[in-house]
């Protein structure tokens, strides 16, 4: 299995570096960027001080390579408008995402995994197919409109929660949920899925032969290895939580990386764009490879074969 | 040896005919509206009239019969905006399945039919497509380039290409394997006319199935980007736009987003039931 | 003597469809029982239906389910789990996936003497030792630790053996049990049960579609065919004077050493399995009978051939064949 590790991080390797390679090109897109930084009423001597101040006078390999090794230390360079260094930045964000990430995935699996296995078990009933339909509706309601609606439901005509901003654990609140929603028919259909195959199999059946009890056929040998394909999924939607955070903490005016990312798009905040997609990029590239390990540790047939 | 005795009973739909049927009637009922609904009602989506600001849809008091749902806040007819805003979901739907759908096509089954060197490098893409957030660099292209119709369906098109990539990519290995893949073979068909003639027509039906899953994640995201303001620019209705705009009021008048808001909903559904339906009608099975 | 497992007229329908009948036999005690048929005739699932396992939609009805003297059809599924795997125990056709890959065979050898009998875990796994000693596997507290996939199919088999036999149950049914396996594994697990019914007086109800196995092993026979049991007797009077057209037609089929002819064609039955749809009367296998009249259009009579023989067929009964000299 250590040999699966070292591969598959030499593979995140490469992938990191490529991201790396699109988001120094996503940033130069725009043209000329010395003359987004000095802003449309800079003359062309103003300009060029701001060309030669940003080393944007550099050839682009030189300016790529320098942003590539500094990043690989951790060094993103200085933001354009925050008045403090990138990664300073996003290391005082990231606590935030992170938490709305894990507040939104806890969420989600609480509902989901109950779900799937209600939805299994009852399969083919107006249980089943009651289930199905909520997943459905749930998936096609966008979820910025969603976080509108609850903002006006438990924001406003309930009072019970704080609309915007973060401080108390109330504040992320809704956004967990909304965050939660985005997830849970995907986990629920998974669990669904799963838990039908599992009670499917032979070694169900074995079970129900040895006389054991229909609680523990489902909790134990069915959900045991119906979980399996759950836990590795549910790290990959963590990540991509975690990437699609933007528009949740936008909404919600939470300062996490994504509003961060948010933000200085809007200030055209170059080195802070491209830290920020790698390290979402990197976070993605770290949760698949968690994934891996949690499914070669869950299934035995992983482990030792 | 000898046939069972037991004929097998046939396996019950999933999302059930009904689910198909009514799949189908949405799109078709919003399709209709966007290519005609314009020309069935009077107003304009575009012509302003601030004396008529907020005037309430037709369940509401205060409402006027000229305007069935209603004015926003600029004083435009809110029906006109939202049948115009169907065309430019449906539009952008379906030209960024078109383009996405050709990106990834082409990179799966070159890289499923070949497999080797050519395989490892489309996997690699589609990994590296997968680490990339998807809604911020959408967002930091349209940011930096500036808003428009057209660069919206590029960069969606050129962002959402992972799940026909990986599905062409896997019903094709499947297919390759077939016996009538290697009679074509025998027979000294050309590698391309094996591709076009034989592989394709036979992983069309899977791909049809994730093409209306991709065209509602397309709507569904065009939506989000054009409510944070970095997607379809404005004064064109799209409904994300439409809600954003109306953000501001939606305390007062919670309409103004509800109803944008049911419609997306409403396309993204039906457009998913016709691909749950299409996937039991074609047999297909889940990929994972 | 009232038999250990009595099943009058069983019938099995999934659907609208019926995959059993009207089957009946009866396994004494200490016995081995052996109900032969080919594949679709409804075997497994008279097995299955007996043990009430039957896959969703499937649904049962006898005019008579007794095990021990009771009576199984009017038990509730919690007091039929209790009896599963305790006092009537089951294994099954594929070894490579009844076990559950993601516990070790200790956990799943022990829950069932925990789940029956409240022993305590410790004593389920010794107990768990000892039997995997019995049905002949090395090395057997070493395996305790192991999982399933890390055993060959003749050890994953021999795990089910051991395991269905935790809470020393009166009844094994055995579902095709060696078909999946090598046939020198196939001699050796068949010996096995053999040597378990003498040691521990074990009933088995044995499904096979092998004569070769049914010779070897089986007490009495019951042969089915298209969803029906179509002749029941002792296995020698079986081999020796089968009276069912179509045991006969099977008979035939198995070339004997010594019997067969270079330049005559093997043995075989003309025709195909039918395909019964509902409201079907009379005898199924007509069509492939070169004795069938207008009679066998409707019910059969059963007759009787001997001591414990017996058989759904108008033919009067015939003597037994010559034997060969």
């Amino acid at each position: 299995m250590l040999r699966l590790i070292v591969r598959r991080l030499a593979v995140g390797l490469l992938v990191a570096l490529t991201v790396m390679t699109l988001a120094f090109m996503l940033t130069r897109l725009s043209g000329d960027l010395a003359i987004s930084i000095a802003g449309p009423s800079a003359t062309q001597a103003d300009v060029e001080i701001v060309r030669k101040a940003y080393g944007l006078d550099r050839p682009l390999t030189i300016q790529f390579f320098d942003w590539v090794g500094r990043a690989l230390i951790g060094d993103f360079g200085q933001s354009y408008f925050f008045k403090d260094s990138v990664a300073n930045l996003i290391a005082k964000r990231m606590p935030i995402t992170l938490t709305l990430g894990l507040v939104g995935l806890s969420l989600a699996l609480i509902v989901s995994i109950p779900l799937g296995i209600l939805a299994a078990v009852r399969e083919n009933t107006w249980i089943d197919r009651a289930v199905t339909m909520l997943t459905m509706v749930g998936q096609a309601i966008p979820s910025f409109w969603l976080a509108l609606i609850l903002m006006i439901v438990l924001g406003l005509h309930l009072g019970i929660l704080p609309i915007s901003g973060t401080g108390t654990w109330q504040h992320f609140v809704m956004p967990g949920i909304v965050l939660a929603f985005t997830a849970i028919p995907a986990l629920t259909r998974l669990t669904r899925s799963g838990m039908i195959e599992a009670m499917a199999s032979d070694y169900i059946r074995t079970a129900r032969a040895k006389g054991l009890s229909r609680a523990r056929i489902i909790f134990k040998h069915a959900l045991r290895n119906a979980a399996i394909p759950v836990v590795s999924i549910a790290a990959v939607q963590l990540g991509f939580m975690l990437g699609g955070s933007i528009v949740i903490e936008t909404v919600f005016a939470l300062h996490g990386v994504g509003y961060l990312g948010w933000e200085s798009i809007a200030k055209n905040d170059f080195p802070v764009v491209q830290a920020v997609v790698l390290v979402l990029a990197a976070i993605y590239i770290g949760l698949t490879l968690l994934a891996d390990i949690l499914n070669a540790l869950l299934d035995p047939r992983l482990r030792t074969g | 040896m000898s046939a069972p005795v037991v004929v097998a009973a046939a396996p019950a739909l999933r999302v059930g005919k009904a689910g198909f049927a009514i799949g189908i009637a949405i799109v078709g009922v919003i399709a209709l509206a966007a290519l005609f609904g314009n020309a069935l009602i009077p107003q304009d989506p575009f012509v302003q009239d601030l004396g008529k600001r907020l005037i309430p849809p037709f369940w509401m008091e205060g409402s006027r019969p000229e305007h069935l749902l209603g004015t926003d806040q600029l004083g435009r007819d809110y029906l006109a905006r939202l049948v115009y805003g169907a065309r430019i979901s449906l539009l952008i739907g379906i030209m960024t399945v078109i383009t996405s759908g050709l990106i990834g096509i082409t990179l799966g089954v070159l890289g499923g039919f070949f497999g080797g060197r050519i395989d490892d490098v489309v996997l690699f893409a589609i990994t590296t497509r997968l680490s990339i957030p998807v809604v911020l660099v959408a967002l930091a292209v349209v940011g930096l380039m500036g808003s428009g119709l057209g660069l919206v369906v590029a960069t969606l098109g050129l962002l959402l290409w992972d799940r026909f990539a990986v599905v062409a990519r896997a019903t094709t290995q499947q297919v390759r394997n077939l016996d009538y893949v290697n009679a074509a073979w025998c027979a000294g068909a050309s590698t391309p006319h094996i591709l076009i003639k034989e592989i394709l027509p036979n992983i069309a039906s899977h791909l049809a199935v994730v093409a209306t899953l991709e065209m509602a994640l397309a709507i569904l995201l065009e939506a989000a980007l054009s409510f944070l303001g970095l997607g379809v620019p404005p004064p064109l209705p799209s409904w994300g736009l439409m809600i954003a705009e109306g953000k501001d009021y939606m305390f007062f008048s919670a309409w103004v987003i509800m109803i944008p808001g049911v419609a997306l909903a409403v396309l993204v559904l039906g457009i998913n039931l016709v691909g749950d339906g299409l996937r039991n009608l074609l047999g297909t099975e889940r990929l994972r | 003597m009232s038999a250990l497992l009595e099943i009058e007229d069983l019938q099995v329908t999934f659907g609208g469809t019926a995959a059993v009948r009207g089957a009946s036999l009866r396994v004494e005690k200490g016995e081995t029982h052996c109900l032969v048929g080919e594949s679709g005739c409804g075997k497994s699932v008279t097995a299955l239906a007996v043990m009430s396992l039957l896959a969703r939609g499937g649904h049962r009805s006898a005019k008579r389910m007794s095990f021990a003297g009771t009576d199984l059809l009017s038990l509730s599924d919690r007091a039929m789990a209790r009896i599963r795997g305790n006092r009537m125990s089951m294994i099954f056709q594929e070894p490579m996936t009844s076990l559950n890959p993601a516990f070790t065979v200790g956990s799943q050898m022990a829950e069932v003497l925990t789940r029956h009998k409240g022993a305590s875990r410790g004593d389920a796994l010794e107990r768990a030792v000892a039997l995997m000693g019995r049905v002949g596997i090395t090395a057997p507290e070493m395996r305790l630790g192991q999982f399933p996939h890390q055993l060959s199919g003749g050890l994953r088999q021999r795990v089910m053996i051991a395991m269905a036999l935790m809470c020393d149950p009166e009844l094994l049914v055995a579902d095709e049990p060696t078909t999946a396996l090598d046939v020198t594994v196939q001699a050796q697990i068949l010996r096995l049960l053999a040597t378990l019914k003498r040691e521990l007086g074990l009933s088995i109800l044995l499904i096979t579609h092998d004569l070769g196995i049914v010779a070897r092993v089986a007490d009495r026979v019951s042969v089915m065919y298209a969803g029906e049991v179509v002749e029941r007797a002792p296995t020698a009077a079986l081999f020796r004077a089968p009276q069912h057209p179509y045991t006969r037609g099977l008979l035939s089929c198995v070339p004997a050493p010594g019997r067969v002819r270079r330049d005559k064609p093997l043995g075989s039955i003309p025709g195909v399995v039918p395909t019964i749809s509902p409201g079907f009367a009379g005898c199924a296998f007509r069509s492939r009978c070169a004795h069938a009249d207008s009679t066998c259009e409707h019910e059969i009579p059963r007759r009787v051939a001997g001591a414990a023989h017996d058989y759904l067929c108008r033919l009067a009964p015939t003597l037994a064949e010559p034997l060969p000299a």
